[in-house]
């Protein structure tokens, strides 16, 4: 391999305090780069188009700094990564779609959000009338008394839409093959000269159970572009929020798991803990989902002693509440039999996918931002990540029960430590153009925000990776094999989001 | 296992009051009601809901429908699986035009007498997405709407008191047949 180019590799500290410098690549620095990706050397945290370039952000695991390479595309042509690097074929046939940018030697030129729908074709790109798509066409299955079972994009419960193509040999799944791109709402070019108030609100709507985290991520990358000193008790809140949101979805989760296990007496225990949580939250934030509480700057609400109380009860209800629940779980037999060895994704697949969240950690990932690229407030909290080898159902479910455990702890050591003061900084205009880069960890793993500013301080461009990006296609993976009656539970147990995803 | 069983015998309910229907919604939905009576619908409605584009957010409320809280079922409300079962379509978000037909097929496949009740502030005019190329609109700019619930999300009472007034308009409407 020729030398690997010179990127400007970013520490978290530096990264979270000022304005992230992309490095412009040529191309074959770029092939050089998609090498090295594939060689597993670095993890890609993200690939995407804007007008006349294609960029990638990478992480290097050993030295825990972060890089984002920039190659000028103005051909509209730029090598594909994924041809080399599968995590990046969806995300270069996202960019396809939304800017005309063609990766050149993908072995997959299918759409991917353009469903032939939009009246226009490109829309980020050079819009053009959209002649419509051909069918869609499934990849071939090869084989004896295979049949095909097409489910979705509206699907049986009160979830979200997306497509499920399942071939199956009798009931074992041979393939499933996802198609999503139902719920594109065309976020990334409402994005595009927006006013940072109107980019927030844009955030917080991108997938309703991470409000909060998505409302971090865009904060993050607001404050890093443009220099902003959030205040410590700001930091203390979101880290709060962040906590209690995190909490309200994993009970909501492991509940969900087990009703589609057919153990329905946990999913009402774990929705009642799961509206506890959502009450305190609307009482201590004044929100249910806590949306747009926070805010470029800081946050938008403060907590007051009454709130504080309100948390204190409700982790020390969990503490109670939860245990007897999780040896329930441990302790019925006919509940583990359906998720012990069930949907099981190797290690070495979400390595290479860099998959988050408690997907990458059920599979022996030992990785999560809030210590590996540390933001505030949780350089100055304890945190044990939980990490599980076996990669099935069950390790998902107990990576869950874990970081149930590490949110409350965690949210009772920011209410011992909450520092009285401001909560909100203005944030001022450069008068220049920046670019900033956002990084947190949801509940389902890591939101990336890459945001670029113009001189006013209006969006010229921002790009939201939600964890599923690299979480959806591991879950064809975990079906493999498994029969189709447990995909279910299989699906719950990845939890992926279709909105964060679609944009 | 037996002892969250012996629990919920000894321990007092969570389930909580009803709240009062809607006033207005009421009113809106006296129209939609004059056309089919109680004969036709009996004392239960079935509610299919489809996501035509939310962030999820109205879906996890309409969730927390079903937690012992707000125990749905009690009045004579549940959802079911397929179009073809419900009565009623509980619609979210701004309809993106990749799920504008989707939704469409499925308000087709709804037997009638049926209902569309448009849930959250997307629902109406596509809310902070509206005027994006990939927004068909609201839900009714796609399908007829009978009554929209605000908020976003709105939460689990007021889908309730919406959805009571479906069930008030229900009990008392005149029936036409
Ligand atoms: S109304 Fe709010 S919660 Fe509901 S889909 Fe729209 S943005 Fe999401």
């Amino acid at each position: 391999m020729t030398d690997l180019p010179d990127l400007a590799w970013t520490r978290s500290r530096d990264f979270r305090a000022s304005p992230f410098t992309a490095t412009p690549v040529s191309r074959q620095e770029w092939e050089t780069l998609t090498q090295a990706l594939a060689g597993g050397m670095f993890t890609m945290m993200s690939l995407w188009g804007e007008e006349g370039a294609a960029c990638m952000a990478l992480h290097d695991p050993l030295t825990r700094r972060v890089a984002v390479a920039r190659l000028a595309a103005a051909s509209g042509v730029f090598p594909s990564v994924g041809v080399h690097h599968a995590p990046a074929q969806r995300l270069e046939r996202a960019a396809a779609d939304l800017f005309g940018l063609v990766p050149e030697g993908a072995a997959d030129a299918r759409p991917w959000l353009d469903h032939g729908r939009w009246e226009i074709a490109h829309p980020l790109g050079a819009a053009s009338a959209n002649p419509g798509q051909p069918t869609y066409r499934f990849l071939p299955v090869y084989g004896e008394s295979l049949n095909e079972v097409p489910v979705g994009p509206v699907h049986a419960g009160i979830i979200e839409p997306g497509h499920f193509r399942f071939t199956a040999q009798g009931e074992t799944v041979v393939r499933l093959e996802e198609r999503l791109g139902y719920v594109h709402k065309g976020i990334d070019r409402l994005m595009r000269g927006a006013s940072l108030a109107r980019g927030a609100e844009l955030a917080a709507r991108t997938s309703g159970d991470s409000t909060v985290g998505y409302s971090w991520a865009f904060a993050q990358a607001v404050e890093a572009a443009l220099c902003v000193a959030v205040p410590e008790r700001a930091f203390r809140l979101r880290g709060l929020m962040a906590e209690v949101e995190r909490l309200a979805n994993h009970l909501g989760d492991i509940g969900a798991i087990c009703n589609d296990a057919a153990f329905a007496m946990m999913q009402a225990q774990m929705s009642v803990l799961r509206e506890k949580v959502l009450r305190a939250a609307q009482e201590a934030f004044g929100h249910r989902f806590m949306r747009d509480r926070i805010v470029p700057g800081g946050v938008a609400s403060d907590l007051d002693a009454e709130g504080e109380g309100v948390l204190r009860a409700l982790v020390a209800e969990v503490r109670d509440r939860f245990p007897p629940l999780v040896d329930l779980y441990d302790n019925t037999a006919s509940l583990l039999d359906r998720t012990v060895a069930t949907g099981s994704v190797s290690a070495d697949l979400v390595r290479r996918f860099g998959a988050g969240g408690y997907v990458g950690r059920a599979s022996g990932r030992d990785f999560d931002t809030r210590r590996d690229l540390r933001y505030a407030p949780y350089d100055m909290l304890k945190l044990d990540v939980p990490v599980q080898a076996e990669g099935d159902v069950n390790a998902r479910v107990w990576i869950r029960i874990r970081e149930v455990e590490q949110s409350c702890s965690l949210i009772t050591q920011m209410l011992n430590a909450l520092p009285r003061g401001a909560l909100r900084t203005d944030v001022a205009q450069a008068g220049e153009p920046r670019e900033g880069l956002g990084l947190i960890e949801g509940f389902r793993g890591d939101i990336l925000v890459w945001l670029s500013l113009d001189a006013e301080g209006r969006i010229r461009r921002c790009h939201m990776r939600d964890p599923s990006w690299f979480q959806w296609p591991l879950l064809e993976a975990a079906i493999e094999g498994n029969i189709i009656a447990d995909f279910p539970l299989c699906n719950k147990s990845f939890n992926c989001s279709y909105s964060g995803h679609d944009l | 296992m037996r002892r969250f069983l012996l629990e919920g015998l000894i321990r007092p309910p969570l389930t909580e009051a009803a709240p009062e229907p809607d006033a207005a919604a009421v009113e809106a939905l006296g129209q939609a009601f004059a056309q089919a009576g109680r004969e036709t619908l009996g004392r239960s409605l079935a509610i299919r809901q489809v996501d035509a584009g939310s962030c999820n957010g109205c879906e996890l409320e309409i969730q927390a429908l079903s937690n012992p809280y707000y125990d749905l079922e009690r009045f004579g409300l549940h959802f079911v699986a397929s179009p073809r079962h419900a009565d009623v379509l509980l619609v979210t978000g701004p309809v993106t035009r990749n799920m504008a037909e989707a939704l469409r097929r499925t308000y087709d496949a709804t037997p009638g007498p049926k209902w569309v009740i448009a849930v959250g502030d997307c629902a109406k005019g596509g809310g902070c997405f509206a005027g994006s190329y990939a927004i068909a609109g609201g839900v009714a700019a796609v399908v007829p709407v009978d009554l929209h619930i605000p908020g976003c999300p709105p939460d689990p009472v007021a889908l309730l008191k919406g959805l009571l007034a479906l069930v008030e308009r229900m009990r008392t409407g005149t029936g036409t047949g």
